[in-house]
């Protein structure tokens, strides 16, 4: 039995491992992801004022503060029973899509462009920003930058602080939007929707014209036929900020919708003891291990989730999108792990779209941004899509709105259990006769990096690759090989 | 003459830290031109060995984030204590403790049981429990031990200077590095940011009253407040007049009241006490039936209020004492 | 939890100058028997008590904190009591959340002629904090991960 473990890998929340055991012809027998990382958050929200939850939740994670501060600000709607004037729903959803849009571009430039635009078999030296750069233009690469900041700035104006905003109160927002603060609102809003339009235009150039790369995006080694979770409006298309749990099948025939309050009746959680993470399942099919199908419990989120649970997308540029992408990829739903690319842009033109719509809104100005709360606080449920999915926030409370028990169901472990299957199956795909190599490295990297797991602050990769170890043991625990990636 | 040695760690971190950094934008190329990055375990392939390999002392500076939560980065930051000549303690974590640390109020076990037994959606009636070593179909596997609470960083290492914040802003980083870079040196031990409270850098400053007397007090949710005055004077808690400023009263300007995270001023070891006390002074009930009825009708978590970011320093850990 | 073993709690006790102290200072001179178990630091005000010292205290080995000081109204200086009150109401709570029994915090009033009260507060306090033993916060939490 061959042992090869690479560790650390970067870019999940927190450390993580992959242990992958080879059998005596060395082919893969096991390849686990581990996830060494628990800080008790659930359990310490215990005793805190609700009010507070919005501030302190956002520290689960610094890359998606946003998230975790708009639904735990939605889950104190729900608790205080108070319904926030249009003008603060307008502003919450207007700065929501702002994150939802420069946490996306962030992942598809700097993690997950290099694979495309410069190749995934690229020397690594490459595969980077730097290679970016070299393949599309160093002012192309400058005003990615500089957009993504002039976001960023918009989060400080209305939020107080970008990373861990303090703006959510249980009934609105803490203030209005000022006349001045909406003009630089309105030009940035008009400048995103240029640099979202240009992206998909961006990939359709490099990736979709580009036969070896359609080609990979299709190859079974990165394909799982699971169910898909997203939120959807009324109309069944996606919304980001509110909306109802929808739930469809390996077929796309939809299994469930629901109210996020009623999560408890449909979602479970699967303890294994080689992991700190938990593994979300629906719980009205079951857990029955890490395999895909319609029997299976295992679901999926983000970007390809949400574009599959949903009939289409709310507007006109980001619906055209939509339909192209399921004509080039052979209909509903994909199940290509790697279209979460894709799908990730196409839902950077929605968040532009949506921010545009919002903003030119003249209800946004209105000075009326709060109702205080009246009833006595009990149970909040709240949701929003983290932009690495579905994201639910329960606080149950005394009579003051003291927590007395937390709940949290945190965007990337949805995706947690069909991780596993895809570290797996490329790990099974790739490595035959015990032979590792750093091309089959990055293929198995690209495995899980589609999923975009939480934590991903993306531009400190400097150079192409995540940097792996492996090192192969022999039966007798000598290291007789080890392969850096420099 | 070679560039200045630099290494950057994550512990226990949010990410928040490295986005902080990140939002550097043009600057971080500047700095990026101006050092050598020797280690950077997320962007870079440097690993525990090469580490290992460096001379003792031969990085200028490390800078590391995060609580110390797991052995693994006990491990890692006494090895970067060893090899380097300046350690900085960078954000709420590393300085007090942070977020995280207000797990330090509970036993290690109960957070467990919550999350592996209780939580409303788990389901595991054979009380499966992450393992620190697990036997599979025969195959063994491991995971890192967790250590019993959450510590700050100068409870592990020396550490010689302290960058402040939950996260620290880009001015106060790059202001902090590039002193240390051209040979500034303050004092060790120094923290930086503004050796005054917040109070003297909030724009609603001039609206605070020379002596504050509050008959009750309100959560940020029971008012709306006027966005132009004082917020404390309207009967909120802010913990501007015991935190240390240099933020630039983001969270005030963003609406709401401080929370503290830039920790104590010099001289104060224990934020939160310190806290506990000032808000108790500018309470103006004389009669103890009524300041303890306001007190339980209002609902008051003062570990919430005046510990957030600093409970892993300020809890009541006991130490030995002679003979046991 | 309780340990019979002959354990002999250490209680730390701020008293006011104008009188508390002269209180325990009656108590010695009338010959009025006390435990033995008191660390007496003297304050010139109940007020100039910070919470940080009672956090300070339980850290470095009490068993139990006692802050006492003038009657409501009758301050030396006029309302550092009021401050002591509102502080330790606070402080409470802080202990109970920090996972600290409430006999082991306790806040009196005790002028300079209640020698008597001094020594029933303190036999009791003595009592109570030896039946519930030795602070063990750091032992609560020690917990071995499943090997």
């Amino acid at each position: 039995m061959k042992e090869i473990v690479i560790d650390p890998i970067t870019r999940l929340e927190g450390h993580g491992k992959i242990v992958i055991k080879l059998d005596e012809n060395g082919e893969v027998q096991k390849a686990l992801l581990q996830i060494p990382e628990l800080r008790g958050f659930e359990k310490f929200l215990v005793g805190r004022t609700a009010e507070d939850a919005p501030q302190i939740t956002p520290r689960i994670c610094g890359v998606c503060p946003w998230a975790h501060h708009m639904a735990s600000t939605k889950a104190l709607d729900d608790l205080f029973k108070v319904d926030p004037p249009e003008p603060a729903k307008k502003i919450r959803e207007f700065i929501y899509n702002v994150f939802m849009l420069e946490d996306h571009a962030i992942h598809f430039y700097v993690l997950a462009g290099p694979d495309f635009i410069v190749g995934p078999k690229a020397p690594k030296e490459e595969r980077n920003i730097v290679g970016i750069i070299k393949k599309l233009g160093v002012d192309l690469v400058k005003n990615i930058i500089v957009t993504r900041k002039k976001l960023r700035n918009l989060e400080q104006l209305l939020g107080g602080k970008i990373t861990h905003p303090v703006m959510g109160l249980p009934g609105g927002v803490a203030k209005p939007l000022s006349e001045d603060d909406w003009k630089i609102c309105y030009e940035t809003s008009k400048e995103a929707l240029e640099f979202a339009k240009f992206t998909l235009e961006t990939f359709k150039n490099v990736v979709l014209s580009n036969d070896e790369y359609v080609d990979l995006i299709k190859s079974d080694a990165y394909t799982h036929k699971t169910y898909y979770m997203g939120l959807v409006d009324e109309k069944n298309q996606v919304n980001f900020y509110d909306g109802k749990i929808r739930v469809v099948d390996p077929d796309g025939n939809e299994y469930v919708k629901f109210d996020a309050k009623n999560y408890l009746d449909h979602m479970a959680e699967h303890v294994e003891p080689w992991t700190y993470v938990r593994f979300t399942y629906l719980k009205g099919v079951g857990w029955k291990g890490f395999v895909d199908g319609k029997d299976s419990g295992i679901f999926s989120v983000a970007p390809l989730a949400r574009l599959n649970a949903a009939d289409g997308m709310a507007t006109p540029m980001a619906q055209e999108a939509y339909k192209e992408f399921y004509e080039t990829l052979g209909g509903k739903p994909v199940h290509h792990t790697l279209a979460f690319h894709w799908a990730r842009v196409i839902e950077m033109v929605y968040a532009a779209e949506r921010m545009m719509e919002l903003i030119e809104d003249p209800d946004i100005k209105d000075p009326n941004v709060r109702k205080l709360p009246e009833a006595t606080p009990d149970v909040g449920i709240g949701v929003v899509e983290a932009p690495r999915g579905t994201l639910i926030h329960h606080y149950e409370t005394d009579g003051k709105g003291i927590i007395k028990k937390a709940n949290l169901i945190v965007a990337t472990q949805n995706n947690s259990a069909r991780m596993v299957l895809s570290i797996e199956k490329a790990a099974k795909s790739l490595i035959h006769g015990g032979k590792v190599d750093d091309g089959i490295l990055n293929m198995i990297e690209m495995a899980f990096r589609a999923y975009d797991p939480c934590h991903a602050c993306a531009t400190h990769s400097l150079p192409g690759s995540m940097p792996l170890i492996v090192r192969i043991y022999d039966k007798d625990d000598n290291l007789i090989k080890e392969i850096r990636r420099d | 003459m070679s560039k200045p040695k630099v290494a950057l760690y994550w512990c226990a971190s949010c990410g928040g830290c490295e986005e902080a950094t990140v939002d550097l934008t043009e600057r971080l190329f500047d700095l990026i031109e101006a050092v050598d990055i020797v280690f950077w375990p997320i962007a870079m392939d440097f690993k525990r060995e090469d580490l290992e390999k460096m001379e003792d002392g031969s990085i200028d500076i490390a800078i590391i984030n995060g609580g110390i939560r797991l052995e693994e980065h006990e491990e890692m930051v006494k090895l970067l204590r060893r090899k380097s000549k300046i350690v900085i303690a960078y954000g709420s974590c590393a300085h007090l403790g942070g977020i995280p640390g207000l797990a330090n109020a509970y036993p290690r076990e109960e957070i467990l049981k919550f999350a592996y037994e209780e939580a409303p959606t788990v389901i595991n009636p054979d009380k499966v429990r992450p393992m620190k070593k697990v036997t599979i179909d025969g195959m063994e596997f491991e995971l890192p031990e967790f250590l019993e609470y959450l510590k700050p960083l100068d409870e592990v290492i020396d550490v010689d200077y302290y960058i402040p914040g939950c996260p620290p802003t880009p001015d106060l980083t790059w202001e902090a590095i590039s002193k240390l870079l051209s040979g500034e040196i303050p004092p060790k031990g120094h923290v930086f940011g503004s050796d005054k409270s917040l109070c003297h850098e909030c724009p609603l400053n001039e609206t605070k009253p020379d002596e504050i007397r509050l008959e009750e007090l309100k959560r940020p949710h029971q008012v709306i407040l006027d966005r132009s005055k004082c917020y404390l004077a309207q009967g909120v808690l802010c913990m501007g007049p015991v935190t240390r400023g240099g933020c630039e009263a983001l969270c005030i300007k963003g609406g709401m009241p401080c929370t503290g995270c830039f920790g104590p001023l010099d001289g104060v070891y224990n934020q939160g006490a310190k806290a506990l006390s000032f808000l108790a002074s500018v309470i103006d009930i004389e009669d103890e039936e009524k300041y303890r009825e306001m007190l339980e009708k209002l609902g008051f978590d003062p570990i919430g209020w005046f510990f957030r970011y600093s409970l892993a320093k300020g809890m009541i850990y006991r130490k030995k004492r002679d003979g046991e | 939890m309780s340990d019979g073993d002959g354990f002999e709690p250490t209680i730390v006790v701020f008293a006011c100058h104008w009188c508390t102290y002269q209180a325990i200072n009656l108590a010695g001179t009338s010959r009025m028997k006390y435990p033995p178990n008191v660390r007496v630091i003297r304050v010139m005000c109940s007020g100039r008590v910070d919470p940080q010292f009672v956090i300070e205290a339980f850290k470095n080995g009490a068993d139990g904190v006692l802050v006492a000081g003038c009657h409501p109204g009758d301050c030396h200086y006029v309302n550092g009591n009021m401050k002591t009150m509102r502080r330790t109401v606070m402080l409470e709570k802080l202990l109970q959340d920090m996972g600290i029994e409430k006999e082991r915090f306790r806040r009196e009033w005790i002028s300079a002629a209640e020698a008597k009260k001094w020594v029933e507060v303190v036999t009791e306090m003595v009592e109570q904090v030896r039946k519930l033993g030795p602070l063990k916060l750091a032992e609560k939490r020690e917990v071995v991960m499943n090997e």
